[in-house]
């Protein structure tokens, strides 16, 4: 299935003695963005950590552009083309913000235009006027924009986005849906973990909902907003 | 006191610096990325002189040029360099993930390596090194005459930190490194290959190593002792100017510098120690040192590190036990002279290995320096016996007060840090006593020590006086022993496994780890005690590095997850010295060997070893 980039069977993780994830699976495909939804603590990282590498899956596969990427090392799995923003942000506070694109910067595939500063300051506007500037010396909002622009300096084909809403001002939070659409538009596939149900529904074309380390419930977004009662039991309101 | 002569004390305390800073860069630098600190960076330095000493007067030979005296520096440095780079693809590669503590010990290793290497390649003598042509004059200055050569190396170290600013702020790799130091995963996250970034690192530290003693040759010349001496100091500088920070080296660098330079005016016998106590209270007003950031929190391994939980003797344990208590009293019976003597020292050397893995393993207080309080145990008793004319008896009841009493005194700083700055305060202090009692040399007779230290009349005997140090290893071990099982020690071990969550539920860490620091301090000075006597002598030897690590070494080989796995460790390891040491004119380059395999292939010690192959056993049957 060539539309498929992204395809996870029956995953599971966990840390240390605890066992988060009991096989998950989902798929996503190009120029998709589905939302992984889900309480606190329901497993949403985890998923994202163990499909990027960072988390040594216990069982189960995870296939990148066709290739199997079960236990690979997270440089290559980036350089195959998944790029990662964690919710924790993870910004290098000690750089600057360009030093901070720097670090993301991988050249694009052939035949595709790559990801500039100036394309990312079109769409970030706020950091354009602080290039210069130390990553600690930025608002969560703005660290929130850099992360995601470090991640697109990679030309990645699809992006797992860790919580782009948490804990932002809603005029914030309007700016980030308006980028993953403009990251849809490039023909980058996302998956999303959202707590927000209002903004997975303006950005998100499917949705899982996971809680305990499992998918509950998979469908379009417009499912998902459907079904009363899945919501009420997986998802706070 | 003139002011000309005060401007060139400065002056030469400014060229110590620089060489100090451009050494110190490379740690540090390797530090931040790698988050290891390598004891073999002492040893890259004495490469880099040793290199400089041969490849510079061959060069020279050529034609006798400042240019070509440079270009062989540097050909030397990227000769070292290319060493980091192999030490890091063959050993820092597969140690990333293990605890500090195996980590330092695995760079010792090489640090013993080196040392044979070097005592092989360019035999036991030192050699001095060709003077810098167009260097090689004085400059007057306010009267006072001062080396030309003194006056570049002043210039030299701000160059370095001036082309390394470059280097991190200009340059890719740099940025990288900047970044890896703070969040090395996400690095890798965003498509970077961290191999090649370590890599990378350690040719630059490595290099800058090899540089600092390149540039070494026209004033001191290169010796084997050059690794060890140079590392304490350039620990000092790192941890003061805060870990992975290359400015704040610098800072301290020439802080250090202006210290030593001044303070060999004041107190000539012990500006070492002036160093050391700067660092102490730099450590304790700004415990990141000056520049320094507090470790990220991401990346730190998280495997258990020590012993888990501590079960009783089983039947079968309690034999082994009263069977090795048995042994150790028949040897005199049935053993020969030296049967006796290797036991004896096995009995002291498990009292001491037992005191660092009751810190070590049961408290999670990794010291690299215990060797200290063994030492300034056998120096309080062999200092009263010598100089005082104390008999034996109260002199060895002494030696475990004075070792509690500067385990006190030393773990009141201490126990304020964690980690990486714990293990190196530590052996900053142990250095210090090192210093004092090499240095001071009317009252500890310092590098050759003191004879005559023998036990009273009744007890001269090897026999006799073995049934001493029995009795008191013995009781010693059982003591601490028991703490272990007792509320006190599982107060520590829980301190040891999270610190904030013991604090959180109404327990003091700082004063239950002082105590126990104090308690295992106290155990060591008696082991010192007793060797001090079986001896009869004292000698610096029994305080320095190569003791630490040696008790370190016994610790890693018994197991640190098992209780008595040192005292096991202890015997172990001091039969293998005392069977392969006579044998072989490579001994250090063996223990070396040795240590880094123990790291990589057992990393839970022979114990854990045999713990592991037991439960595979078992598991056995389960599974077909
Ligand atoms: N580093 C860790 N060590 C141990 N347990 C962890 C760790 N990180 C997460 N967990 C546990 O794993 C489970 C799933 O956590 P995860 O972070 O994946 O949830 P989440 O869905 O992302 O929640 P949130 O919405 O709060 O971000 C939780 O029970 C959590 O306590
Ligand atoms: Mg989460």
């Amino acid at each position: 299935m060539s539309d498929t980039v992204l395809q996870v069977e029956q995953l599971a993780a966990g840390y240390g003695p605890a066992e988060v994830l009991f096989g998950v699976a989902l798929v996503l495909r190009r120029g998709e963005v589905a939302a992984l939804m889900g309480r606190n603590g329901a497993g949403k990282s985890t998923t994202l950590k163990t499909i990027m590498g960072l988390l040594p899956p216990r069982a189960g596969r995870v296939r990148l552009a066709g290739q199997d990427i079960t236990g690979w090392a997270p440089y290559r799995i980036a350089r195959l083309g998944l790029g990662y923003v964690p919710e924790e942000r993870r910004i290098f506070t000690d750089l600057t913000v360009a030093e901070n694109l720097e670090v993301g910067r991988r050249p694009a595939q052939p035949g595709r235009e790559a990801w500039t500063p100036e394309k990312l300051f079109a769409i970030f506007p706020n950091l354009a006027e602080m290039r210069r500037r130390r990553a600690s010396a930025m608002s969560g909002g703005e660290q929130q924009m850099l992360t995601i622009a470090r991640t697109l300096m990679g030309n990645p084909d699809a992006v797992l986005l860790d919580e782009p809403s948490e804990g932002l001002a809603p005029v914030i939070v309007e700016l980030m849906a308006e980028a993953v659409l403009r990251m849809k538009e490039e023909g980058i596939a996302v998956l999303l973990s959202e707590q927000n149900l209002d903004f997975a529904a303006a950005v998100a074309d499917r949705a899982y909902v996971i809680e305990k380390g499992s998918i509950r419930f998979q469908g379009s977004m417009a499912a998902l907003e459907a079904d009363e009662a899945i919501r009420q039991a997986y998802l706070t309101v | 006191m003139d002011a000309g002569f005060l401007l060139v004390q400065s002056l030469s305390g400014l060229a110590s610096a620089s060489s100090l800073f451009i050494i110190a860069s490379g740690l540090t630098l390797v530090f931040g990325v790698t988050r290891i600190v390598n004891f073999a960076h002492g040893s890259f330095y004495m490469l880099g002189a040793y290199m400089a000493v041969t490849v510079v007067p061959w060069l020279l030979e050529i034609e006798r040029s400042p240019w070509l005296f440079f270009v062989g520096v540097l050909i030397s440095a990227a000769v070292v360099g290319l060493l980091g780079v192999a030490m890091e693809l063959l050993l820092l590669r597969r140690i990333y993930k293990v605890p500090e503590l195996f980590q330092l010990l695995a760079t010792f290793g090489v640090v013993l390596m080196v040392q044979d290497a070097v005592l092989k390649i360019w035999g036991p003598v030192d050699i001095t090194g060709p003077r810098a042509p167009g260097l090689r004059h004085g400059v007057e200055i306010m009267g006072q005459r001062f080396p030309a050569y003194e006056l570049f190396l002043i210039c030299a170290g701000p160059a370095v930190l001036g082309a390394l600013w470059l280097l991190m702020h200009r340059t890719r790799f740099g940025v990288l490194i900047r970044a890896a130091t703070r969040d090395r995963e996400m690095v890798g996250a965003l498509g970077v290959n961290q191999a090649m970034l370590f890599t990378g690192t350690l040719f630059l530290g490595a290099f800058l190593a090899g540089l600092g003693g390149a540039l070494q040759i026209p004033r001191v010349s290169a010796s084997a002792q050059m690794d060890l001496s140079i590392i304490t100091e350039v620990f000092v500088v790192t941890v003061i100017g805060g870990m992975g920070s290359v400015t704040g080296a610098f800072l301290a660098a020439v802080l250090i510098g202006q210290l030593q330079a001044f303070g060999v005016l004041v107190f000539p016998k012990i500006t070492l120690v002036l160093v050391f106590l700067l660092m102490a209270v730099v450590l304790v007003v700004k415990p990141w040192g000056l520049l320094g950031k507090p470790e990220p929190a991401a990346g730190r391994a998280t495997l258990p590190e020590g012993i888990l939980h501590p079960r009783g003797f089983a039947l079968p344990e309690k034999l082994l036990a009263a069977l090795a208590v048995a042994a150790a009293l028949a040897v005199p019976v049935f053993g020969d002279a030296y049967a006796v003597k290797v036991a004896t020292e096995v009995l002291v050397f498990a009292l001491a290995a037992f005191s660092l893995h009751f810190l070590v393993g049961n408290g999670g207080i990794v010291s690299f320096g215990h060797a200290a309080y063994f030492g300034l145990g056998a120096y309080a008793s062999g200092l009263l016996v010598v100089r005082l004319g104390v008999p034996m008896e109260p002199a060895l009841l002494v030696a475990p007060v004075a070792g509690a009493a500067f385990a006190f005194l030393f773990g009141f700083f201490v126990v304020r840090l964690s980690g990486i700055y714990l293990a190196m305060l530590t052996l900053a202090f142990a250095q210090i006593a090192y210093a004092v009692c090499f240095q001071w040399v009317e009252v500890t007779g310092g590098d050759n020590g003191l004879v005559g230290v023998w036990p009273s009349a009744w007890a001269t005997s090897r026999h006799v006086y073995h049934y001493i140090v029995a009795a008191g290893a013995i009781a010693g071990i059982v003591a601490l022993r028991h703490v272990i099982y007792a509320p006190f020690g599982a107060t520590l071990r829980a301190a040891r496994d999270s610190a904030p969550r013991a604090d959180a539920i109404g327990i003091d860490v700082r004063t239950h780890q002082l105590l126990g620091f104090t308690m295992a301090g106290g155990a060591a000075g008696l082991a010192g005690g007793l060797y001090a006597f079986s001896k009869g002598s004292i000698d610096p030897t029994m305080l320095a590095i190569p003791m630490s690590v040696d008790f370190l070494a016994m610790i890693l080989l018994g197991g640190i997850q098992t209780v008595m796995g040192a005292v096991v460790g202890a015997g172990a390891f001091h039969a293998i010295k005392d069977i392969f040491m006579p044998l072989t004119d490579y001994w250090r380059f063996l223990l070396g060997a040795s240590i880094i395999a123990l790291v990589l292939l057992f990393p839970r010690g022979l114990g854990g070893a045999f713990a592991s192959v037991r439960a595979r056993v078992a598991a056995e049957p389960a599974r077909a």
